[in-house]
């Protein structure tokens, strides 16, 4: 009983990070149709920045604790954001309008550009890091098993829920989350009333982009190792959960990242730590072969 | 005749290689309703979406206001006093009637309030149906959302595409009758498209007609229903 709880806040705490990337996936996917494959190298890049962030202000003494996580993920969050525009202004923009693969092959070849670039501009070898935060809570003890929280644990998921939580603001409420949706639904109808499409949809890559940013300084926090690699991985898993979830759909995402993060876990407590990937990898083949809309996606309507 | 508000001169639109406007010439002055008839696939619509920009016109001029408007992009053209309720009526689905309505008003900046007053008055029945999700309206609720939405931003000029289609004639009788009090009223200069070309030269000023691309006839819209050819091909011979 404790051993599962344990897994339960381990799972979800990882699962908010798969979440956060997934919505990236789900988004740009709903308003051009296009799986984003250097997404997840978007979060790597995420990543990157808060450890050099976090090397700046703390070797520089300015902040520590909290204040310097702030800081980090909000620095890490600007820059990333610039990349995610970037890329989709020389990858995916002037594409748009050609074949249906074209933007996805660009995607393919933007995602090995940005791993040779960190791996060259920042070496091959796995970066470590002091933990930052440190300490957290007993909550349960059975027998000699204690059921940790970590500091952590709570760091990243009172972070997720609040970025979440702006972030379902803004695409529910505001006059940007409105444009962003009616360009999802209809395109053409959104630029017939004045709606600059091509700008939605950069927002829309950068709003990616930044919460990808949010995942990698998690990432890097709770892990305290990253290299020029990890996109690959945690972005097919992302991707995975954007697909369970019902790729289009931004709850599916969140929902999708849980679910992923929490299978991970408990396959890799009972089962087999080392056959970890292979779980997500499963749960990816079986979602699209027996249900390709996912748990909250709608069925693809031909649009007229 | 006054200065025209809209002016098409010789304008050609293709898709890949197929010439779907050859030519057309049409001028709408303020304060007019001018349709547009002619059967299916003639380019009524390639038409009104040209005058949008979407596709552009490979030759000839579109001015607007006395502004060439042939190379600007959609949105700047959407932003300048035109708007359009589009063939398929294509409201956002799974927005509310309300959202629907914010976006027709959002990119010009204006209040929405006056706005959605003025929608309510005209189609009562958006009221009632406010909140719910516009996926889910009948297909006359559709169109009189889609008109709507396209009024939202204080258009000086509206381009209507096919309004009355799929819809029982009492529900068709109401939309026309919305048209001629906007223009009556506010002014509101219309461009319409229509396939019931009866109701649409009873309504209009002025008409042309559309074949295969080419403007073959135009006229007030008692001249255009006096002609024998006219009511031949488009009324069904009544
Ligand atoms: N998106 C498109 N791509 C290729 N051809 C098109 C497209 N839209 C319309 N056409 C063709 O252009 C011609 C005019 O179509 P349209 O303007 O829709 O006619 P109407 O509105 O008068 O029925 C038709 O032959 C139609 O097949
Ligand atoms: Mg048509």
């Amino acid at each position: 009983m404790a051993y599962a709880l344990q897994q339960l806040i381990n799972g979800v705490s990882l699962g908010m990070i798969y979440g956060l990337i997934a919505i990236g996936y789900t988004m740009v996917y709903g308003i051009i149709g296009m799986i984003n494959f250097a997404h997840g190298d978007i979060f790597m890049i995420g990543a990157f920045l808060s450890l050099i962030g976090l090397l700046l202000i703390t070797s520089g003494g300015l902040l520590d604790g909290p204040g310097a996580i702030v800081l980090v993920l909000a620095l890490s969050m600007a820059f990333t954001a610039l990349y995610g525009w970037t890329v989709e202004r020389l990858a995916y923009r002037p594409l748009r309008g050609s074949f249906r693969l074209a933007p996805l092959i660009s995607a393919i070849g933007m995602s090995i550009v940005l791993q040779n670039y960190v791996q060259v501009s920042q070496g091959a070898r796995v970066k470590p890091i002091e933990p930052v935060v440190q300490g957290g809570f007993t909550i349960m003890q059975e027998g000699t098993f204690a059921v940790q929280l970590s500091t952590m644990q709570i760091l990243i998921i009172l972070t997720t829920l609040v970025i979440l939580a702006i972030f379902t603001w803004l695409v529910t409420r505001t006059r940007l989350g409105r444009a962003m949706r009616a360009c999802e639904q209809d395109r053409k109808m959104a630029s017939l009333l004045g709606i600059d499409t091509d700008r939605t949809i950069s927002i829309t890559f950068v709003i990616g982009a930044a919460l990808a940013a949010v995942a990698g300084t998690m990432y890097l926090l709770r892990y305290g190792v990253i290299d020029f690699y990890i996109g690959f991985l945690v972005g097919v898993k992302a991707f995975t959960a954007a697909v369970l979830g019902g790729i289009g759909s931004l709850p599916g995402a969140v929902l999708g990242g849980l679910l992923i993060g929490l299978i991970e876990t408990f396959w890799s407590a009972y089962f087999s730590v080392q056959y970890k990937d292979v779980a997500a990898f499963s749960i990816l083949i079986l979602t699209l072969v027996f249900m390709p809309t996912g748990l909250l996606g709608r069925a693809e309507v031909e649009k007229v | 005749m006054s200065t025209p508000l809209l002016e098409i001169r010789d304008v050609s639109t293709f898709y890949g290689a197929v010439e779907a406007l050859k030519g057309v010439s049409v001028t709408v002055a303020p304060g007019e309703i001018v349709t547009l008839i002619g059967a299916n696939g003639a380019g009524k619509s390639t038409l009104l979406m040209t005058i949008c920009g979407d596709p552009r016109a490979r030759s000839g001029r579109i001015c607007f206001d006395g502004q060439d408007i042939t190379e600007r992009p959609t949105h700047h053209i959407m932003r300048s006093g035109i708007a359009q309720s589009p063939e398929g009526r294509r409201i956002f689905p799974r927005m509310s009637v309300h959202e629907n309505l914010l976006m027709g008003a959002q990119s010009s900046g204006i209040d929405p309030c006056p706005g959605l007053d003025q929608a309510f008055t005209l189609f009562p029945r958006l009221k009632e149906r406010e909140a719910q999700r516009a996926g889910t309206l009948s297909g006359g609720e559709q169109q009189m959302l889609a008109i709507a939405r396209a009024l939202m931003s204080r258009p000086r000029l509206l381009l209507l595409d096919e309004p009355s289609l799929g819809l029982a004639p009492l529900v068709s009788r109401q939309i026309f009758q919305a048209i001629r009090k906007l223009n009556m009223e506010t002014g509101l200069t219309v461009l319409l498209v229509e396939q019931n070309a009866n109701q649409a030269l009873r309504l209009a000023h002025r008409g042309y007609v559309l074949v295969t691309g080419r403007i073959t006839m135009s006229g007030t819209g008692r001249e255009l229903l006096a002609r024998p050819d006219v009511r031949d091909a488009y009324l069904g011979g009544h």
